[in-house]
């Protein structure tokens, strides 16, 4: 039965792959960019690890596509033909497949006990993180605490696209937006959902604290919820026009958010040091080891969360006020 | 009543199915914009309620029931904002049903 889903799933994934190189039309390469994360999410649900699912499903179903869109607006909505046939480019991509694919040859089978990559930490990971760490859902504590480095460079990572996106489109076109804030919205006259999303907002961002702070216990954490903050203040934002939402939330608040949350968390690895651990060594935090890593672990989740809310809410406020639809 | 619950989930799921596909169809079929976002609209409300609600017979009353109630009220109440909210710009766009475009040119 497992299998029939992961061959109906994989034939799915092949045909959106196929059919996004096909379209020309860019909006809809979007939604097939948006089905295929889906399709992955789904895919990784099979294979039991949700965490993943949760944060394809948050960042790639989500709001890359909504990211795509803004961006969309921007450029031309057809992409151009090419001047020339790409045939050397197709040689060059069909052998490298056949390559990959021959390589797969010599990996262990899925889900193998002996693989190497069962033999090395993982045993200690599942074995040993309940007593090391604490939280019962161990790919927190993997993320968090074993690999807390690992999350650092990916925190960084997203707040450099954050600051490079507001570096090349961001900052006088904000400035220029907040001047001369008063154009209506195109959606003002949408009663249904203005309605709706009053609804449904301080519902998403109740969901997003619970991902935010049970993601010891279930899947979840700072990035599936910096992600849903972000989507709730995105909904607003189409909802009741950029103008308000800039009221709402200024962009220097946004930029404090988002290197506060690096801060925070580099701070919390610094505290670590200075209280004669090493670095993001959350035990030397408080006298209990485990106390000190729950603390650690909340600190650094929470830094996670403010940058990717801020960095994701920036990118959007950067697309969509550099260029209002005439209405 | 173990056989009944099974049975009942079996009609419910073949049913939501049957409408997903009924709507897959006429996304791809139907003639204008208006009528597709009502097979859209079908496969939204109609099939995920089906499903849902054939899910929640299997699982009882548990977690996972109270969590598929609360995916079931959010689709009931997003989808038809959805298409309410893709019907309004389609008409403020310009586009109109096949039964009035004939009249107005």
């Amino acid at each position: 039965m497992e299998l029939l889903i992961d061959i109906v799933l994989l034939t799915f994934l092949a045909i959106t792959a196929l059919a996004i190189s096909h379209v020309r039309k860019l909006f809809c390469a979007i939604m097939l960019a948006s089905i295929f994360s889906l399709l992955c999410a789904c895919l990784f649900v099979t294979m039991d690890a949700v965490d993943v699912a949760f944060t394809e499903a948050a960042v790639g179903t989500g709001i890359a596509g909504i990211l795509m869109l803004g961006a969309l607006r921007l450029t031309e909505t057809r992409e151009k033909r090419p001047p020339h046939q790409p045939w050397l480019a197709l040689l060059v991509v069909c052998t490298t497949g056949a390559v990959l694919i021959y390589g797969t040859a010599d990996l262990p089978a899925y889900g193998d006990p002996a693989a190497p990559i069962h033999q090395h930490v993982a045993p200690r990971y599942i074995s040993q993180s309940q007593q090391e760490v604490g939280p019962p859902n161990f790919v927190t504590s993997v993320l968090a605490s074993y690999r807390g480095f690992d999350t650092l460079g990916e925190t960084l990572v997203i707040f450099t696209a954050g600051v490079s996106v507001v570096a090349l489109l961001g900052f006088r076109s904000l400035r220029q937006f907040l001047r001369n804030r008063r154009r209506p919205s195109v959606m003002a006259d949408h009663l249904v959902l203005r309605i709706v999303a009053k609804m449904f907002i301080p519902l998403i961002l109740l969901f997003a604290l619970y991902v935010q702070f049970h993601g010891d216990y279930g899947p979840g954490g700072g990035f599936q919820a910096g992600v849903i903050f972000a989507s709730a203040l995105i909904l607003y934002t189409l909802t009741y026009g950029l103008a308000k939402a800039l009221q709402v939330l200024p962009p220097r608040i946004l930029y404090l958010l988002a290197a506060g949350g690096v801060l925070l968390y580099g701070g919390t690895g610094w505290l670590c040091v200075l209280r004669g651990g090493h670095f993001l060594d959350y035990r030397a935090l408080a006298s209990d080891p485990l106390v000190g890593q729950h603390l650690g672990i909340l600190l650094i989740e929470a830094g996670v969360g403010m940058t990717v809310f801020a960095v994701m809410v920036l990118m959007f406020f950067a697309f969509s006020s550099r260029k209002e639809p005439q209405s | 009543m173990a056989l009944l619950l099974d049975l009942m989930t079996a009609v419910f799921l073949l049913l939501g199915s049957l409408i997903g596909l009924t709507g897959g169809i006429g996304v791809h079929r139907l003639p204008d914009f208006f009528t597709r976002l009502h097979a859209c609209g079908l496969t939204d409300s109609a099939c995920a309620f089906l499903v849902l609600t054939g899910l929640m017979l299997q699982s009882g009353w548990s977690l996972v029931s109270l969590k598929l109630i609360f995916i079931l009220i959010f689709l009931l109440v997003t989808s038809p904002t959805a298409s309410h909210a893709l019907a309004k710009t389609a008409l403020g766009c310009g586009e109109r049903p096949l039964s009035q475009r004939g009249t107005e040119d």
